[in-house]
């Protein structure tokens, strides 16, 4: 036993195999080149099977992280999926885009003294294993109940809603205003981080468990939510996310070269812009790009400029490195791929040539001042430190708001003063009678796993509705 | 799939009619709606207008002119072919009520677009007059259609080979001097649009143009289609298309559906390439 801990011990954390960063800068193949067996088993051994694993309090589903990964230590690879599946029906999603490293793997003991387990790369590794293999086997469903619920939006929130209810035995409809289903998952995030053949398998396995799909279905104009309920629906679950463009209001705007994330992104992933003229929809190529924020969708949108043949990708960010939102691996990923990283700068204006095309950027310097309400020091311009850079192309991603299409289409729904749905966080009850919301048009933009969490507590709640009454 | 139940070409070839097969959006549409639509798998989303509906067919009419790859491409879709997706309706209706006396202002394609708009004026009781331009008589469409919808009916041509030799905006002068007109809508090349709104605004008659700004999803999730009216940003897909004339910045929109010219350029060389330039 003593001879057992001293070997476990000596593992180091298995680095993630990936391909170079000068080679994968200009190509749109994934990063990250996913475990071996081998590796996946040496790594699972670091867990220590804790009793009372700290690890899944960190979990927004609760995953049985030492169960599932007991079973790749024990090579019971099957097991090991079915054990994730109970909690989490998109891993090989979760591995890969889920801030582990201030969720699961954050509360990891190995971490206090050592590198965490790697959780998120081996829930990844045995997602990925089932579906290469295609053993993954279809779940067992319950007899059908016969009630019909329509699920508006096919990002996390809603797949989870309709895998969930599917499998209660209740039918359901899902409802998209883009001709392609996934949500942010499909148009927002890239094929470089989240293959969409993975996106695409998991709502094909919805589909054969007996998901009805309707895309190019813009709900609140195409369908009222009452004609819903009049067509036969029993219960409708709104994951419509944040899909409203933020941009920074500042002169020069409107000038061409000038893009919000949400544009930028969508043109590159669902409309797959980076074939062009292979697909038809073009897409602007910078030679200096700028992009302003640093969360995600900014590392997305400078890290795609980048794959499209600029020659210097700038991130310019108000704040400091401690407050970038964005996931830790995907700023490290960014700094490889040689983004350069302008922090405490704040744009100013936008400066264009005669064609009306955007050629510069003036900016100014800022400094940390005294904490604001969020206790972050805000960040304050220093005076006379206006400074000009050339920029051809400029991603605006400072953050998005609720999209009102839908929500402001029923006076039933109440909204907070943000716009944003008001539902029961332990039911996501809205304020209308046999109507539920969930995912980042409640929350604000928040995470993969949050949507998915709350489309779990949507589902159990639409069932017990569905079962007892409202 | 959207099938194409009936197809016409217009205006010797440069423009053309299909009626597609849409029941939920024939239900649904009201003038001044768009609907967007993608031909294939790898095709563009293009937004064009919902120009008439037949709800027990179940079907919508869009008319289009060929300017370029994702157009061309739509012109070789027969009767019997299908459009992959088409998304609808967007946009906020016009606003259609009882004024009085209406003028409708169209020119080239625009008139497609005008059209139901004409027709809805009409219905409610106004009288309308309606001016209708095109570069050439060949090129003129929707001639007797928006004859029927309207009290009054002019046509021009730029070259005189049809109706009153010139531009719209002559008739439309002497419309203004000789009647009181409670709201001008004026539809067609941005150009065109500009121009009416200048003259309508020193009449101080209300002025209702549609905005062609590029455009994504149609749901106000890109912010690609912004222009500025009033000084404010709005987004034409979800805010429009409709908005004041007097009010839009015509030169920002003119400059920003430049956007794309030189790879819009290579795409329909490459498609000519491939189709022949029909
Ligand atoms: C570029 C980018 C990168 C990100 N990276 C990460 C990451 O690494 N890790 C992470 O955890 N999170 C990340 N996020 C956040 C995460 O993707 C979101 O929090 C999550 O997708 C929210 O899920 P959702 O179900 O609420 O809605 P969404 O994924 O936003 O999906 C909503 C869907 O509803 C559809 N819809 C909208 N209106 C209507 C309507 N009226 N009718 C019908 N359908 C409608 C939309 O078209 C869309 O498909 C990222 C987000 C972006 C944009
Ligand atoms: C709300 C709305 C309603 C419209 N209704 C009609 C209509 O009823 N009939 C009609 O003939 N045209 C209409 N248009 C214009 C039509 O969408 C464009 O002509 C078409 O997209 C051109 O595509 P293309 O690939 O053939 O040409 P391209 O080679 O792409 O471009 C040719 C011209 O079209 C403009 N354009 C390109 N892409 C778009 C886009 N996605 N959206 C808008 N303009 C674009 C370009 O600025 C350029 O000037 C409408 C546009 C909008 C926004
Ligand atoms: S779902 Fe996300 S947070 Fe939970 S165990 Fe998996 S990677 Fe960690
Ligand atoms: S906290 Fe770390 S070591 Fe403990 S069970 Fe979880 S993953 Fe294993
Ligand atoms: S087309 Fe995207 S916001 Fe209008």
């Amino acid at each position: 036993m003593a001879e057992k801990s001293a070997v476990k011990e000596k593992i180091a954390r298995q680095p993630m195999p990936e391909q170079p960063a000068d080679v994968r800068r200009r190509n749109f193949e994934e990063v990250p080149t996913g475990y071996s067996e081998e590796t996946a088993v040496l790594e699972a051994g670091r867990c220590l099977q804790c009793k009372k694993p700290a690890c899944v309090t960190g979990c927004p589903v609760g995953v049985a992280i030492p169960d599932f990964i007991k079973c790749i230590a024990e090579r019971d690879f099957k097991a090991a999926i079915q054990k994730i599946w109970e909690k989490n029906s998109l891993p090989a999603v979760c591995g890969r885009v889920c801030p582990q490293e201030i969720q699961c793997e954050g509360q990891c003991i190995v971490g206090k003294k050592d590198a965490p387990v790697a959780i998120g790369n081996l829930e990844r590794f045995v997602a990925d294993l089932a579906r290469n293999s295609g053993d993954g086997e279809i779940p067992a469903k319950a007899a059908p109940t016969g009630r019909k619920v329509a699920v508006v939006g096919s990002g996390p929130s809603g797949l989870t809603v309709a895998g969930d209810l599917l499998l209660k035995g209740h039918g359901v409809t899902l409802f998209e205003a883009f001709h392609k289903t996934g949500g942010v998952l499909v148009y927002g995030i890239p094929e470089f981080r989240l293959p969409k053949v993975i996106v695409a398998s998991e709502v094909e396995m919805l589909e054969k468990i007996g998901l009805k799909i309707e895309c190019n279905m813009v709900v609140g104009s195409i369908v009222s939510i009452d004609e819903l309920f009049a067509e036969g629906f029993d219960a409708v679950f709104i994951g419509v996310g944040a899909g409203l463009p933020r941009f920074l209001n500042i002169p020069g705007e409107d000038l061409i070269g000038i893009y919000s994330a949400n544009e930028y992104l969508t043109r590159a992933n669902l409309m797959k812009g980076y074939l062009f003229p292979e697909y038809d929809t073009p897409i602007i190529r910078g030679k200096n790009v700028v992009v302003f924020g640093a969360g995600n969708v900014a590392m997305d949108s400078a890290r795609t400029a980048m794959r499209l043949g600029a020659e210097r990708v700038r991130i310019v960010y108000r704040r400091s490195r401690e407050e970038m939102p964005a996931r830790a691996a995907e700023i490290h990923h960014a700094e490889e791929e040689g983004i350069e990283f302008h922090l405490l700068t704040a744009p100013g204006r936008f400066i264009g040539d005669e064609n009306g095309r955007l050629v510069q950027l003036e900016g100014l310097k800022m400094e940390l001042g005294e904490p604001d309400e969020s206790g972050r020091r805000r960040p304050v311009p220093i005076k006379g430190s206006e400074f000009v850079m050339d920029c051809d192309l400029a991603i605006v991603s400072v953050g998005a708001g609720p999209n009102p299409l839908l929500t402001h289409s029923d006076p039933q729904i109440s909204l907070n003063k943000w716009g944003y749905v008001v539902a029961d966080p332990e039911t996501g009850k809205t304020t209308k009678k046999g109507v539920w919301a969930g995912g980042d048009i409640v929350t604000g933009s928040a995470t993969v796993i949050l949507a998915m969490g709350a489309g779990r507590k949507a589902a159990d709640s639409i069932h017990e509705y569905l079962t007892w009454g409202w | 799939m959207f099938k194409i139940v009936e197809r016409e070409e217009m205006a010797q070839g440069t423009v053309i009619m299909n009626e597609i097969e849409a029941p939920r959006i024939a239900a649904k549409a009201k003038p001044g709606q768009f609907v967007i639509l993608k031909a294939n798998e790898t095709g563009e989303r293009i937004p064009l207008t919902i120009s008439d509906i037949d709800v027990d067919k179940g079907t919508i009419t869009i008319i289009y002119m060929v300017v370029g790859k994702s157009t061309a491409l739509f012109k070789t879709l027969q009767i019997g072919d299908a459009f992959q997706d088409v998304i609808g309706p967007l946009g906020k209706p016009t606003h259609i009520e009882k004024l009085g006396n209406v003028v409708c202002v169209g020119g080239g394609t625009g008139v497609a677009v005008l059209f139901p708009i004409t027709r809805g004026f009409k219905n409610a009781g106004n009288r309308v007059i309606s001016i209708i331009g095109a570069r050439n008589k060949d090129l003129l469409i929707l001639e007797e259609k928006m004859k029927s919808a309207s009290t009054e009916f002019h046509v021009c041509t730029d070259d005189g080979s049809y109706g009153h030799k010139g531009f719209v905006t002559e008739v439309l002068k002497d419309v203004l001097e000789n009647n009181k007109i409670d709201l001008v809508v004026a539809i067609g090349p941005v150009p065109m649009m500009k121009f009416v709104s200048k003259i309508t605004k020193s009449y101080n008659v209300k002025t209702l143009v549609s905005l062609n700004p590029i455009m994504i999803d149609g749901t106000g999730m890109c912010g690609g289609c912004r222009v500025v009216v009033d000084g404010k940003t709005q987004f034409a897909c979800v805010d429009g298309p409709e908005f004041d004339g007097h009010q839009v910045d015509f030169d920002g929109l003119i400059n920003r559906l430049r956007a794309y010219t030189e790879d819009e350029k290579k795409s329909y060389n490459e498609h000519c390439r491939v189709f022949g330039n029909k």
